[in-house]
C-alpha cells in the first residue's frame, strides 16, 4: 500500500502545481484583456477622468505583481480576496453559486450512473441487435445535439406547449429544491451529452471484454451469463467509465454556463460569466483555484479507482 | 415663471396625471396622498380601473452578483429600475426628454440664471423623516465627492456646491458656475438620485422616498419592495414589487410565457413579432429609445473633409439598416439626436440615399476609391449587422468599408480616441445633454471630435438665453451644422421592447427608455 500512498502524494503534489500554474495563467490572461474593470465599468460612459478615478479607487493603477502578490498572501490565510466591483469578498460568492451549481451536479450524477451504465450494458448484452442498434443511435443522435438547442427544444415543448413544467428557476434563487420541478428540464439537459457518452463508453468497454479469451473461457467452465457479464465483463468497462465520470463532474461542477443562463440558475457559472464581463479578477481567481483543486481532486479519484479496478495497467501520474 | 407645471401638460398629454397634480398644486397632492385609487388617471388608457394589491414579478438582464442598491452607482437598466422604486430625483424626464418636476415642486431662476431656488415638495423617506434641503446637499455632494466615481457627477459639474445652500427646511439655493438655462435636466440626471443625509450603505436596509420600501435584496436574483403608503405621489397600486434577473434574453421571454414574471424587460424585435398579437402576452414598444448612428471622427482622415461626410450621409439607405440592423423595430434617423424630443429641429428635410452625388461629393474631395476601417461589436443589438449592411451600401459608392470587431467589453473606451469610423449608440437623453457630453470642445466623450469655438458659443448663447423660443432658436442653428456636416450619421432610432403578461395594466407606451415612466412600477396594476 506504500505505493499507492507515494501515488497518491506525487499526485497531490502534481496536482498543487497543476492549480498554482492554472492561477497564474488566470490571472495573466486577464490581465491581458483589452479594458480592466474601470473601463468594463465606465461601459458607454468612458469619460477618461470617470476611468481614471474608478481605477484608482480598485486600486487597479497598482503594478499587476503588486496585487498578485498581496493576493497569494490572503490566499495562503484562506482569504480569497474581495471583488473589485463590489467589494464584498470573493469567499461569499462562491458560496453561494455553489449550492445550486453542487445540486445540479450532484442529481445529474446520480441519475448518470445508473442510467449511462443501464443502457451500455443492455446495448452490449444485445449488441447487433435492435435493442443495440436503437440505443446506439439515439445516444449518438442526442450526443450531437448542441446543450442549448436542446435546452431550448425542451422547454419550448414541455414548459411553454404542454405547460407541465416550469420553463425557468427565476425567481426561486437557491432554494431549488423547494421547486423540485424546476430542476427537471436543467438535469435532463446536463444528462444527455454525459449519458450518451457513458452508454457508449461502457458498450465498447463490455463487448471487448465478452469477446475476450477469459470469458470465453469462463463460459466453457460453465459459469452463468449473469455472472460473467456482471463479475467479468463490466469491470473491464469501468475504469474508463469511471475516468469519464470524472470529467463530468468536473465539467458539470465547473459550471455548466449554458444551462445555468438558460434556465437562470444561480450557480458558479453564472458568477464565472459575470466576473469575465466585469473583469473582476479576485473572483475570477478564486473561481479559477476552486475549478483547480477540484479538476485535481476528482482526477485523483478517478485514477484510484483505475488503479483498483485494473492494477495491472498501472496509473501514470 | 420655470415652474415648468405651467407651461408643460399641454405640450405631453401621456403626462396628464402629474401636470394636473402639478399644476393644482397642494390641494391635489393632498388628494394623491390619501392614496384612493379613484385618483388615478384611468381616462389616460382603456385599461379600466387600477385595482390594488398584488405582487409584480419583473425580469431585467442584470449585473450579476456585483449588483448593489447604492442609487449613486446605477449604471445598468436593472439597477435604475431598482432605484427608481425606492428613491427619488428631484426632477425627471417627460417622453419628449424636457424635466418634469419629482421631489423639487417648483424651480425659479434669477436673471443671470446662476442662482437657482429650488422648493421642495413635502415628502418623506420610508423611516417617516421628512425629505429636507439637507438631504439633497448631502446627495449631491456625495455624488460630486472627488475620491468617488460616480456616474452622475459629471452632469452635476455646473453646480458650485459648497456656495450652494439651504434656505430653508424645505428651500434650497444651488449657485452655479455659469449661466445654465436647462438646469432642471442636471436635476433629472441619470443617477443624481436623493437619499437621506448621512447614508452610506444601501444594501442592508436602504431608506428613500420613493414609491416602494426595502424588503428583501440578493445581488444578482432577485430584490423584493413593497408599497410605500405615504408615497408623496400616492401609494402604488402594487403590494410588492419583486426584481428578478436574466441575462439571457430567451429566458426572460420564457419566464414571461410561462407565468413566472408578469413583466420582461429589454427583448428581441424577433420575439416581438412572434408574439404581437398572439393573445397570449403583450408587447410594448417604446419609440425612439436608442439613437442608432454610425461616428466618424472630424479631426481626421477622411473624414476632416465635410465633402466626405456628406457623401457619407448620402450613402446610408437608412430604411434598410433598420429593417436590417433592428429587424424593422424603429425608425429612420435623420443625422440629428433626439428625434421626437423637446427642441428637436424636425424642420429638415429627411436625408435619403443619393450614391451618384456621394460619388460626385468623393471625386470632389479627392476620395475615390476611398477605403475605410469600420470598427463595431456585439456590445449593442444590430451593431455588426449595421455594420455588415453599411459596408455592402458603401460599396455601391465606390467605397471599401473594412469592418473590425472589437471587444465588447472595452469597445466604448476603445472608440473614444481611436479608428475614424465606428457604430455607434445612446440612450435617451436631453438634446441639451447630447451636445454638452459629446459636442463641446471640452466635452468628456467626443467621440466625433466636433470641436468648433463658434458651437461652444453658441451652446453657451443658449444656456444664457432665458426665453425659451429664443433658446429652440440656437439649438435648431447648432443641429442645422450638425445635420449639414456633423460627425453623426444617424441613421436609426430603435424601439426599446417590453413584455407583459395580459392582467398587467398602466404601462406607459410612450415614455423611451430612461425616462420617468419607463419601467416605473408605482402606477401599474395587476388586473
Amino acid at each position: 500500500m506504500s505505493g499507492l500512498r507515494s501515488f497518491v502524494a506525487r499526485r497531490l503534489l502534481l496536482g498543487g502545481v497543476q492549480t498554482v500554474a492554472v492561477v497564474l495563467l488566470v490571472f495573466a490572461l486577464t490581465e491581458a484583456l483589452p479594458g480592466d474593470a474601470a473601463v468594463a465599468l465606465a461601459g458607454d460612459q468612458p469619460d477618461p477622468a470617470r476611468v481614471a478615478a474608478i481605477r484608482e479607487a480598485m486600486e487597479l493603477d497598482r503594478p499587476a505583481w503588486e496585487r498578485l502578490a498581496d493576493w497569494a498572501a490572503g490566499l495562503l490565510h484562506g482569504d480569497l480576496g474581495t471583488s473589485l466591483v463590489s467589494g464584498r469578498p470573493v469567499r461569499q460568492y462562491l458560496a453561494d453559486g455553489f449550492g445550486p451549481t453542487l445540486l445540479l451536479a450532484s442529481l445529474t450524477v446520480a441519475l448518470l450512473v445508473p442510467v449511462g451504465f443501464g443502457l451500455g450494458v443492455l446495448a452490449a448484452r444485445h449488441a447487433g441487435r435492435p435493442v443495440d442498434r436503437l440505443i446506439s443511435s439515439v445516444t449518438l443522435a442526442v450526443y450531437a445535439v448542441p446543450e442549448f438547442a436542446l435546452g431550448v427544444l425542451l422547454v419550448t415543448v414541455f414548459a411553454l406547449r404542454l405547460g407541465w413544467l416550469p420553463p425557468t428557476a427565476l425567481g426561486y434563487g437557491t432554494d431549488l429544491l423547494a421547486h423540485p420541478a424546476a430542476l427537471v428540464l436543467p438535469v435532463l439537459v446536463l444528462l444527455s451529452r454525459p449519458v450518451c457518452s457513458l452508454a457508449r463508453l461502457v458498450r465498447a468497454g463490455m463487448i471487448d471484454a465478452l469477446a475476450s479469451p477469459y470469458v470465453a473461457h469462463a463460459r466453457r467452465y460453465g459459469v452463468s451469463g449473469l455472472r460473467i457479464r456482471y463479475t467479468h465483463a463490466l469491470p473491464n468497462a469501468l475504469a474508463p467509465a469511471a475516468q469519464q465520470l470524472a470529467r463530468t463532474v468536473d465539467w458539470l461542477l465547473c459550471g455548466v454556463v449554458v444551462v445555468e443562463a438558460l434556465y437562470v440558475i444561480p450557480g458558479l457559472g453564472t458568477v464565472l460569466l459575470g466576473a469575465v464581463a466585469e473583469r473582476d479578477v479576485p473572483v475570477v481567481q478564486g473561481l479559477a483555484v476552486v475549478f483547480g483543486v477540484l479538476t485535481v481532486v476528482l482526477n485523483l479519484g478517478a485514477d484510484l479507482v483505475a488503479h483498483r479496478l485494473t492494477p495491472r495497467a498501472g496509473v501514470a501520474a | 415663471m420655470h415652474d415648468v407645471s405651467t407651461d408643460r401638460p399641454s405640450s405631453f398629454p401621456e403626462l396628464r396625471r402629474r401636470g394636473f397634480l402639478a399644476a393644482t398644486g397642494v390641494g391635489a397632492l393632498a388628494l394623491a396622498g390619501c392614496g384612493g385609487p379613484g385618483t388615478d388617471d384611468g381616462a389616460g388608457k382603456d385599461d379600466g380601473s387600477p385595482t390594488k394589491g398584488g405582487r409584480l414579478r419583473a425580469a431585467f438582464a442584470g449585473g450579476g452578483a456585483s449588483e448593489t442598491l447604492d442609487p449613486h452607482l446605477a449604471n445598468l437598466f436593472a439597477d435604475v429600475a431598482r432605484a427608481k422604486a425606492l428613491f427619488d430625483k428631484l426632477a425627471d424626464y417627460g417622453a419628449d426628454l424636457s424635466a418634469v418636476p419629482r421631489l423639487a415642486d417648483r424651480w425659479e431662476p434669477n436673471k443671470a440664471l446662476d442662482r437657482w431656488q429650488v422648493t421642495l415638495r413635502k415628502a418623506v423617506f420610508h423611516d417617516g423623516s421628512p425629505v429636507t434641503a439637507k438631504d439633497v446637499l448631502y446627495s449631491y455632494r456625495r455624488i460630486a465627492d472627488p475620491k468617488q466615481a460616480f456616474r452622475a457627477k459629471a452632469s452635476l459639474e455646473p453646480i458650485d456646491l459648497d456656495a450652494s445652500r439651504a434656505t430653508g427646511a424645505r428651500s434650497l439655493e444651488f449657485v452655479l458656475k455659469r449661466p445654465t438655462a436647462e438646469f432642471p435636466n442636471v436635476l433629472a440626471a441619470f443617477g443624481a438620485y436623493i437619499v437621506p443625509e448621512g447614508a452610506t450603505e444601501f444594501d442592508e436596509k436602504p431608506v428613500g422616498s420613493g414609491p416602494f420600501r426595502f424588503v428583501s435584496f440578493t445581488p444578482g436574483r432577485s430584490a423584493v419592495f413593497r408599497r410605500h403608503d405615504a408615497y408623496w405621489e400616492g401609494a402604488p397600486h402594487l403590494d410588492e414589487i419583486e426584481f428578478v434577473v436574466a441575462n439571457e434574453e430567451s429566458a426572460r421571454v420564457n419566464a414571461l410565457l410561462g407565468g413566472q414574471v408578469e413583466y420582461a424587460h429589454e427583448l428581441n424585435p424577433t420575439t416581438a413579432r412572434a408574439h404581437e398579437d398572439k393573445g397570449r402576452i403583450e408587447i410594448v414598444r417604446l419609440r425612439g429609445s436608442a439613437m442608432q448612428a454610425f461616428c466618424m471622427k472630424t479631426d481626421r482622415p477622411p473624414f476632416d473633409d465635410p465633402r466626405v461626410r456628406q457623401a457619407f450621409f448620402l450613402i446610408a439607405d437608412r430604411r434598410e439598416l433598420v429593417d436590417g440592423a433592428l429587424s424593422g423595430a424603429g425608425e429612420v434617423g435623420n443625422d440629428l439626436f433626439g428625434k421626437g424630443y423637446e427642441y428637436y429641429a424636425d424642420g429638415l428635410p429627411q436625408r435619403e440615399q443619393d450614391l451618384g452625388r456621394a460619388r460626385s461629393l468623393l471625386k470632389r474631395a479627392g476620395a475615390e476609391d476611398l477605403k475605410v476601417t469600420l470598427d463595431t461589436s456585439a456590445v449593442a443589438a444590430g451593431f455588426t449587422e449595421a455594420a455588415g449592411i453599411f459596408r455592402d451600401q458603401a460599396k455601391k459608392a465606390g467605397v471599401t468599408v473594412d469592418v473590425r470587431m472589437g471587444s465588447k467589453d472595452s469597445y466604448w473606451s476603445d472608440i473614444l480616441d481611436n479608428g475614424a469610423l465606428c457604430c455607434y449608440r445612446s440612450g435617451a437623453m436631453p438634446i441639451e445633454a447630447h451636445i454638452s457630453q459629446r459636442l463641446l470642445t471640452d466635452s468628456t466623450t467626443n467621440a466625433t471630435k466636433w470641436r468648433h469655438k463658434d458651437f461652444d458659443a453658441l451652446y453657451q448663447q443658449a444656456q444664457s438665453t432665458r426665453d425659451k423660443a429664443e433658446r429652440a432658436a440656437v439649438y435648431e442653428r447648432m443641429q442645422r451644422r450638425l445635420y449639414a456636416e456633423g460627425g453623426f450619421l444617424v441613421w436609426g432610432f430603435a424601439d426599446w421592447i417590453i413584455g407583459t403578461a395580459r392582467n398587467v395594466k398602466g404601462v406607459d407606451a410612450k415614455a423611451p427608455a430612461n425616462t420617468l415612466d419607463w419601467a416605473r412600477f408605482d402606477t401599474v396594476w395587476l388586473a
